[in-house]
């Protein structure tokens, strides 16, 4: 049995968005910019894929802006609010601590081009508060980014309560939904937020396309310049199969949430509950406000890489927010966010599911990964250590 | 292949040799500090000058438990001064290669079998260089 356990990652295109993509590789492969008959069949297909996200996610067709990637719809929606508030010299810019990359990343950036930075921390359990905000927030702050669910852990954060704050003092709310969106309720008019991304292929949509929702009003600036697709938001041919492919898996996903929800949160719990059995284990994240499909553990005493491989070599394929798998020398920044140590942030293993995730699979994780986290503590040298230590 | 890994390293990955705990061991050497996620543990017997048993326990990545599974045999019935010309270059080369991002993890096998040489020579009153364990030290860490 392979076990498919790392959907936060990327997931499995569903037949349904596959279907709805291929005719525009071949048959139908005319750019939408072109007046003939083929741009035009490109064109409709577009508008129809366009309109079918604003229903999945309640805005406006007007509202929604195709791009490549939900890292690069966080790039564009963060340096065009840095750089609309710099216009009035607002230039403070507030995130938390956990963000995905593309967000940190894309602050520090416009750090160095003079901007400041209010990195908010979070609590023991990944959350940010509305207060935490409300604090942060000056007469100079031009944007606040904070995402909707946490990628490493899965802590889902208030930001419907977030954005009613950011409103109130007039600053641009962004929130990074890649992880959240087809995953949980998110309904735009009820949200708040300004702007929002998120990705094609983490909701069973293909790979290399994303969205940028910009409420109407809101100024939206271009990464790319070139031809004026998208309304000169994003310049570049259109990505006709990987719009049309996201449109279909978004509507899908939304159809299906909370049933899909509702089973995974079972299926979640009793891992959860599984692993906790594991002596010196601890969940990483939320225990309730998380999303459906994410566990995250530590096992202290062994490290993430090992425990990966191990697992991957009796069939179950997961993540870990080890160093080692990191490619850097310091684990994962959300773990020691959350305030663990770098000792135990090397032992993390992250299990992410989705709609074809079964029970079964989840028995099979259950039955493999005590043995292997018991043979690595075996063969660890800080191990016995560790268990005469007090427990934290 | 696994994070770019030769079968090698897989190989004593998944099967490590000599990979254990040893009771009165002649030497120990312990190197690497949790925080950075590698710790090894090297335990040798030694008998007329040859090391006739050794063990290792290791906290760490694949290429960590790899590295101090291919180091162990390659000093596994050699004399002590064949382990302490053991370089972290022969450990990478016998297991085909190793990612860049994991050669420290060959660097910290050769240290830590200099560091139960080391050991094996202070317990026995064995005179030795000092220089010969330059730079060692420092990595070690206590329980």
């Amino acid at each position: 049995m392979t076990v498919y356990a790392d959907n936060a990652a990327t997931t499995r295109c569903g037949k349904a968005a596959l279907n709805a993509m291929l005719p525009f590789f071949h048959k139908e492969f005319g750019n939408p910019s072109s007046l003939h008959s083929y741009g035009q069949k490109a064109s409709a297909a577009l508008q129809t894929a366009r309109e079918s996200v604003a229903r999945s996610l309640g805005a406006s067709p007007q509202e929604i802006y195709f791009t490549g990637s939900g890292s690069e719809s966080d790039n564009q929606a963060i340096r065009s609010a840095a750089l609309t508030g710099a216009k009035k010299n607002k230039r403070h810019l507030i995130t938390s601590a956990i963000e995905h990359h593309a967000v940190l990343h894309t602050l520090n950036q416009l750090k160095r081009e003079g901007f400041e930075v209010t990195i908010l921390p979070v609590d023991k359990d990944g959350l940010v508060t509305p207060e935490q905000v409300a604090d942060a927030i000056r007469m100079d702050s031009a944007l606040v980014t904070i995402m909707t669910a946490n990628n490493e852990v899965g802590t889902i954060e208030p930001v419907a309560e977030i954005a009613k704050v950011c409103k109130e003092k007039g600053v641009i709310f962004h929130t990074d939904a890649v992880q959240a969106a087809g995953h949980i309720p998110l309904d735009i008019k009820t949200l708040g937020a300004d702007m929002l991304s998120l990705s094609g292929h983490k909701l069973h949509g293909p790979k290399g396309v994303g969205v940028l929702w910009c409420r109407k009003g809101v100024p939206l600036l271009s990464l790319i310049n070139g031809g004026g697709q998208e309304r000169m938001r994003r310049a570049g041919t259109e990505n006709i199969p990987g719009i049309v492919g996201l449109a279909v898996a978004l509507e899908e996903a939304v159809a299906e949430l909370n049933e899909v929800g509702a089973r995974l949160t079972v299926l979640r719990d009793k891992l959860i509950a599984g692993l906790s059995q594991i002596e010196r284990s601890r969940l990483n994240g939320h225990p309730t406000k998380r999303l459906p499909g994410n566990v995250n553990f530590c096992f202290e005493g062994i490290e993430g890489e090992s425990l990966l491989l191990l697992l991957d070599q009796k069939g179950v394929c997961a993540s870990s927010g080890s160093a080692c798998t990191s490619g850097s020398l310091d684990p994962s920044h959300v773990l020691l966010a959350l305030g663990l140590p770098h000792e135990i942030a090397h032992g993390s293993l992250r299990l992410s599911f989705s709609r074809e995730t079964t029970e079964a699979e989840i028995d099979h994780i259950l039955s493999v990964a005590p043995p292997v986290v018991n043979y690595l503590r075996s063969i660890s040298p800080v191990w016995e250590s560790i268990q005469a230590t007090r427990r934290s | 292949m696994a994070m770019g890994y030769s079968d090698a390293v897989m190989d004593h990955f998944i099967n490590p040799r000599n990979v254990g705990k040893m009771e009165n061991a002649d030497g120990v050497g312990k190197v690497g500090n949790a925080r950075c996620g590698d710790i090894m543990k090297i335990y040798l017997r030694v008998e007329d000058s040859i090391i006739t048993d050794v063990k290792f326990n290791t906290f760490g990545c694949a290429s960590a438990i790899a590295t101090s599974s291919m180091a162990t045999e390659l000093i596994k019935g050699k004399p002590i001064d064949d382990a302490l010309a053991l370089t972290n270059q022969a450990v990478v080369d016998a297991l085909d290669g190793l990612p860049s991002v994991k050669i420290h993890c060959s660097v910290l096998a050769e240290e830590a079998i200099k560091a139960a040489v080391k050991d094996y020579y202070d317990r026995h009153g064995i005179e030795y260089d000092p220089a010969l364990f330059a730079g060692l030290g420092k990595e070690h860490e206590e329980e």
